[in-house]
C-alpha cells in the first residue's frame, strides 16, 4: 500500500531549481495522548525523511512531535540530468518506508 | 388567481412526496463557505487536500483481489461505474431490507459478494474506499430517494434531527436550522451538511465518515452517542442528505 503522495512537474528545466512535494500518511503520535482507558499512547513520528537524487541525499527532514499528522513537505530541488528522486523515512516503531518518482530534465 | 391555481398543481403535482423545508433550497451553503479561507485552499487544491492519500488508497483497494474477486472484477472502472452513486446514498437496500449508507453497502458487498470480512466503521480501508467512491461523484448534486421504502427511515431521521437531547437538551435544528451563519464561541455554525463526507478534519487529523461527525455533534450537546452504524445514525445521515438536496458533492473535503 502506498502511504505518500509526490507531486513534481512532469518536466523540470536544467539546473533551476524545481518544486518538490511529499505528503506522508502518518498519524504522528505525539506520546502525550491518553487512549480510552488512559493508557499512554507511545510516540511515534517519523524521526527522518530523506530524500536522495540518484543515490546523492539532497533533503532531509529530521521531525518530532510537534509536527502534526499526515507531514507535508515541500522543498527545491536543482537537477543537472534526468534521474530519480527516491524518498526514504523511519518513525519510531521502526517502520521504513519509501517512495520514488522519476524526474525528466528537459 | 391564476397564479394561485398553479401553485396549487405544483404542490398537488408533488403529492404527499413535498416535504416542506426549514432550509429552502434557495439558502443551501456548503459547509465549506462557513469555513476560513485556508481550509477552503486546502479542500480546492488535490495536490495539497490530504484527504487524497485516502483516495489514492482506495484506488489501490478498489483492485485488490479477494476470495469472491474485486471490486473491479464486478463494477470496472470506477470512474463511469461509481459516478453519481456517492450522491445517491444512503438509499434503500432490498436485500438486507433496511436503508444503508456508503459505507454499510461497501461492507455489504465485502460479506456477500467478495466473500470476505467487512471492515469496521471508521476503519481507515473502509474511509479509503468510501473516499474513492465518493470522488466519483464529486461536482454532483445529491440526490437521495425518501419515497417508498426508505420513507420510514427518512421520517425517523428527521423526527431525531427535530428531537431535543442531551444535557444541554439541543436539537439538531436548533443549531443547523434556526441559527446556522451566527456565532458559537469562535465557530460560525454552519448548515450541517454533510456533502464533504468522508473528510479530512483537522481537528481528528484524519479522515473520518458522516457518521463520526455526526457522533461529534452529540458528544458536544452531551448527549449519549449512538454506536457507530446504528440505525439511528443512517437515518439522520438520509434525512441530511435530502436536506441538502442538490448541492454538489465535495467529498473527499476538508473541514476544520
Amino acid at each position: 500500500m502506498t502511504n505518500s503522495r509526490i507531486t513534481v512537474a512532469d518536466r523540470v528545466a536544467r539546473a533551476l531549481p524545481f518544486e518538490v512535494r511529499i505528503q506522508v500518511r502518518h498519524p504522528m503520535e505525539t506520546g502525550y495522548r491518553a487512549d480510552d482507558m488512559g493508557k499512554s499512547i507511545p510516540r511515534n513520528v517519523i524521526r527522518t525523511l530523506t530524500c536522495r537524487y540518484n543515490g546523492q541525499p539532497v533533503f532531509v527532514a529530521q521531525m518530532s512531535p510537534g509536527i502534526a499528522a499526515n507531514p507535508f513537505l515541500r522543498f527545491f530541488v536543482v537537477a543537472r540530468a534526468s534521474g530519480e528522486l527516491t524518498f526514504e523515512w523511519i518513525d519510531d516503531a521502526g517502520v521504513r518506508e519509501s517512495d520514488r518518482v522519476a524526474v525528466t530534465v528537459a | 388567481m391564476r397564479r394561485f391555481a398553479f401553485a396549487l398543481l405544483a404542490v398537488l403535482a408533488g403529492g404527499a412526496g413535498a416535504q416542506e423545508r426549514a432550509l429552502p433550497l434557495s439558502t443551501l451553503r456548503s459547509g465549506i463557505t462557513f469555513s476560513s479561507p485556508d481550509v477552503g485552499a486546502l479542500q480546492a487544491d488535490d495536490a495539497i487536500n490530504p484527504a487524497m492519500l485516502w483516495v489514492q488508497r482506495g484506488r489501490e483497494l478498489w483492485t485488490a483481489a479477494a476470495p469472491g474477486g474485486s471490486c473491479a472484477s464486478c463494477h470496472g472502472d470506477a470512474a463511469t461505474s461509481m459516478r453519481g452513486v456517492a450522491a445517491r446514498y444512503p438509499a434503500f437496500d432490498r436485500s438486507s431490507g433496511r436503508v444503508v449508507d456508503l459505507e454499510a453497502r461497501i461492507n455489504a458487498c465485502r460479506t456477500q459478494r467478495q466473500r470476505t470480512a467487512a471492515w469496521p466503521r471508521e476503519a481507515d480501508d473502509l474511509l479509503a474506499l468510501a473516499a474513492y467512491v465518493a470522488i466519483q461523484s464529486r461536482g454532483m448534486p445529491i440526490a437521495v430517494t425518501i419515497d417508498g421504502p426508505a420513507r420510514a427511515s427518512f421520517d425517523r431521521g428527521r423526527s431525531l434531527f427535530d428531537a431535543r437531547r442531551g444535557q444541554m437538551n439541543l436539537s439538531c435544528a436548533q443549531c443547523h436550522d434556526a441559527n446556522w451563519g451566527k456565532r458559537l464561541l469562535a465557530e460560525t455554525i454552519s448548515q450541517g451538511h454533510g456533502n464533504a463526507f468522508p473528510a479530512y478534519r483537522l481537528e481528528w487529523q484524519t479522515v473520518g465518515s458522516l457518521q463520526r461527525r455526526i457522533r461529534a455533534c452529540y458528544f458536544g450537546i452531551r448527549a449519549e452517542m449512538p454506536a457507530p452504524g446504528a440505525r439511528e445514525l443512517t437515518d439522520l445521515e438520509l434525512f441530511l442528505a435530502w436536506r441538502a438536496q442538490g448541492l454538489p458533492m465535495e467529498a473527499p473535503g476538508v473541514r476544520r
